[in-house]
């Protein structure tokens, strides 16, 4: 599937591992949340980076005290209109301090880009077949935000301001 | 459903949609083209009605012509075919508040 | 271009550069949206929460747009331009709502892009009227005049548009949420039945704060708002609502849409539980990005400086020589006019509810004559209120009558605010794709039964609502007397709920007994009203407070003897 970051399709250096698999040692993998809670310890030691999946109902807090073990975390979205992620990956940030990447997966939509982008995301697993042109557009048909984005701390700027144009405005 | 609720439905269904663009009411009239009036509404036994509405709706949704497509009801009153429920006799006619709107001003 | 000058009217929020290239900007970005429909590139369930988000539903007959008019509040020159579309892409005229909003009934999916770029010539957009995101903020119709203001509802409300436009986090909630403000003694907003209500008020200190009500709602499980927070003050504002936010959005239910509402994670969650999830987002929130700073709210202060009001003796002899000439103009006086907190001003209701007519329903014709008045009596400024009328809220007592004359010429001159014939009506199965049945009859029939004003008069406050189906837009719950239509095997029938107020003192009417036809509904009103008449202690004693004091047995005696 292809992969958008910074508004453009973009090589994707992970490879998603279902359960039940063996993980490779030599690449980056993303493993299922489920499986890390059964199988955390096989883990200890491993070079190679890893990546955790959460399911949509998974809310940040169930992997805050793991995240320093994750260069990546996968955020589904179930259904697009199901917008919980876009506080999953807020908090991530803002409560947990998270700097490593963030991805969308599952049913996002273009349309989408800008609020993913300005919540945390930094990259988004699009579905096969998508039209990139309506992705790159996302990030350059809005260029004003009236609330703060995740690297703003200027206070409350709030009423408004220019976003960065077509480029994620996430530090 | 009991027998007495059923003598209330009609033997015969018709299918609409709203048109995609414009929002305007259609039915599905002979050879499977789409008309704005009921009059011209095809009508269906209710046995046979499912089996029509499903590629209908498929291509209707193929081809973005139409949205909200399925079937309904259609009763004898006086000799002419009407629609069953309120709801589709104000769709085929329009606001009974507003004679003179939607399709019953034409 | 047309846009509003600044300066040069009440009250109202001037855009700037940055305001209207938003705006230009997300209408351009809805054409593609509608092209990338029609080419199929969006599916129908994709596009959907995008049309929505932009005001657009598709009824029983075409699409439905709904214009956002923020808090309600519009200027003459926008109310022009509605009227203008109301003319050239609908049919003639337009719907004021219970969100204080105005929609088209008859509107073409390929018209809407020019549709929102006509709009936005004049600074108005369709932006998140519908969608489960944060609607249109709703506050007092009166903000701004009212004598018993203590804080300006308008200033905080334009903050709430600005911060909930695109927030990037709160776009996809599990379902719609609405935020509603008062800033007086008397709540004319509503607050308790929003899903957030807030009430404005001042400590010791003259400092502005916020008492927050969570959770309340009607449709299928009316709640009232919970106090979850008694004092917030200014600056933390925005962050307690980011938190409340917050914890809706992780936390409300998604898996059925009628749980999905707030009222409903408070209720599960328990207040107490709810309150702490929400205190401990806010506490960790609280910090420099999301202090309101003064220097912010004053700026925004500005737009809503009192318009330049001339000084006058509070007594306007004029007046008390028109009153006494004529009866029908004294009537409307008692009833549709109210006390402005500037000497020799008021405050007055343009009624759209004639005997018989469609509550809410204004014609283009209308809409441009009471743009003149506006711009004439009330400077160049009017609002919507959420009972579906429109007040002037700055007119000069010596020029009531002038007005009233000129309102009562065009069918605009009811005298019946607050009383029987005010009913509010969702469009129900005339119009709306969910309703179970028709609402408007009803409020017709009931309005023409009760037409002579000065019997409404004698009847005093009553508040009739009615809706079309549980959903609940016609505020059934909380009319005095409250009407919910229900379609019982393909025949009208409707419930009648007794008891409701949606003031401060807020409450949920009571079924008073089985549904019945719309012709014996419109008897058993009727009855109801006659026992209350019969009832009332004296005069002052409204037919809430009867029917608290005798209970619900008079009236159903009356109502169900035949059964």
């Amino acid at each position: 599937m292809p992969l958008i970051e910074n508004g453009r399709i973009g090589e994707d250096a992970w490879s998603f591992i279902p359960d039940g698999e063996p993980v490779p040692n030599d690449r980056p993998v993303i493993i299922s949340f489920e499986r890390w809670q059964a199988e955390r310890d096989s883990f200890e030691g491993r070079n190679a980076r890893l990546g955790v999946r959460l399911k949509s109902g998974t809310l940040a807090g169930a992997i805050a005290a793991d995240l320093d073990r994750f260069s990546l975390v996968a955020v589904e979205f179930a259904k697009f209109r199901d917008g919980r992620g876009f506080s999953t990956a807020r908090e991530l940030r803002e409560r947990y301090g998270y700097t490593g990447e963030i991805r969308a997966v599952g049913h996002v939509i273009p349309d989408q880009y800008l609020y993913l982008v300005r919540t945390g995301f930094t990259s988004v697993e699009a579905p096969e077949g998508t039209n990139p042109d309506s992705w790159a557009n996302a990030l350059t048909e809005v260029t004003i935000a009236f609330q703060p984005s995740l690297d703003d701390t200027a206070p409350l700027s709030l009423l408004r301001r220019k976003l960065k144009v077509g480029q994620a405005d996430v530090g | 459903m009991s027998a007495k609720d059923r003598s209330k439905e009609g033997s015969m269904k018709a299918i609409t949609a709203n048109r995609l663009r414009d929002g305007e009411v259609v039915f599905l009239g002979e050879g499977g083209r789409w008309v704005e009036s009921f009059a011209e509404a095809a009508l269906f036994p209710r046995a046979e009605a499912d089996a029509v509405l499903a590629p209908a709706k498929e291509k209707a949704e193929r081809e973005q012509f139409a949205v909200d497509i399925y079937t309904f009801e259609v009763v004898e009153q006086d000799g002419v075919p009407v629609p069953a429920t309120m709801r589709e006799r104000i769709r085929t006619a329009g606001p009974t508040v507003r004679l003179d709107l939607g399709k019953q001003a034409a | 271009m047309n846009h509003i000058a600044p300066g040069a009217r009440a009250g109202i929020y001037h855009y700037d550069e940055i305001d209207r290239q938003f705006v230009a900007e997300r209408v351009e970005q809805f054409r593609k949206q509608v092209d990338r429909r029609l080419s199929g590139e969006l599916t129908e369930e994709e596009f959907k929460p995008i049309r929505l988000m932009n005001g657009l539903y598709l009824q029983l007959h075409a699409y439905m747009l709904r214009i956002a008019v923020p808090y309600g509040v519009m200027s003459a020159t926008q109310l022009r331009k509605l009227s203008a579309i109301g003319r050239k892409y609908d049919r003639g005229y337009g719907h004021f709502t219970t969100r204080q909003n105005l929609q088209y009934n008859w509107i073409k999916l390929e018209d809407t892009p020019a549709i929102l770029h006509e709009l936005a010539e004049v600074d108005m957009h369709a932006l998140q009227t519908s969608g489960n995101c944060v609607r249109n903020v709703t506050t007092d119709p009166f903000v701004g005049a009212a004598k018993d203001e203590v804080v300006d509802g308008r200033v905080y409300a334009e903050i709430l548009r600005q911060w909930t436009t695109m927030h990037p986090e709160f776009t996809y909630l599990p379902r719609k949420f609405k935020i509603a403000i008062s800033g007086a003694e008397s709540d004319r907003a509503a607050v308790r039945i929003h899903d957030v209500g807030l009430l404005a008020r001042r400590n010791e200190k003259g400092e502005p704060g916020f008492s927050f009500y969570v959770g309340g709602g009607l449709g299928r499980s009316p709640f009232v708002g919970k106090l979850v927070r008694e004092w917030v003050a200014q600056e933390d504002f925005v962050a307690y609502l980011e938190a409340i936010l917050r914890v809706y959005n992780q936390y409300g239910r998604r898996d059925n849409i009628y749980k999905a509402r707030i009222k409903i994670l408070v209720h599960e969650l328990g207040l107490e539980k709810f309150t702490q999830e929400v205190e401990e987002e806010f506490a960790r929130l609280r910090g420099p990005k999301y202090r309101l700073d003064p220097e912010i709210v004053e700026g925004i202060r500005k737009h809503f400086a009192p318009p330049p009001f001339e000084e006058l003796p509070d007594h306007s002899e004029s007046l008390e020589r028109a009153r006494a000439a004529d009866p029908a103009f004294a009537n409307w006086l008692a009833v549709n006019v109210a006390e402005h907190k500037a000497p020799g001003y008021a405050i007055a209701t343009v009624s759209l509810k004639p005997a018989g007519g469609i509550p809410g329903d204004a014609t283009c014709d209308q809409m441009d004559l009471v743009a003149d008045l506006a711009e004439r009596h009330s400077f160049g400024e009017l609002r919507v209120t959420h009972v579906q009328n429109l007040v002037l809220a700055h007119v000069k007592k010596d020029e009531l009558y002038d007005l009233w004359k000129q309102l009562d010429a065009a069918g605009l001159g009811s005298a019946n605010a607050g009383l029987i014939g005010d009913i509010i009506a969702c469009p129900g199965l005339d119009y709306c794709a969910l309703a179970n049945a028709r609402s408007i009859p009803l409020a017709q029939a009931i309005s023409a039964r009760f037409a002579d004003p000065l019997r409404q008069r004698t009847i005093g406050e009553l508040g009739i609502k009615i809706s079309g189906c549980i959903n609940a837009c016609g505020h059934h719950h909380v009319g005095a007397i409250g009407i919910l239509g229900v379609d019982k095997k393909g025949t009208e029938y409707y419930q009648i709920t007794v008891g409701g107020d949606p003031t401060l003192t807020t409450a949920i009417g009571d079924i008073l007994g089985p549904a019945v036809t719309e012709t014996e509904a419109v008897d058993a009103i009727e009855a109801i009203v006659d026992v209350y008449l019969a009832n009332r202690s004296d005069e002052s004693e409204r037919f809430i407070d009867t029917l608290k004091r005798v209970g619900h047995a008079p009236f159903k005696e009356r109502i169900y003897a035949a059964d």
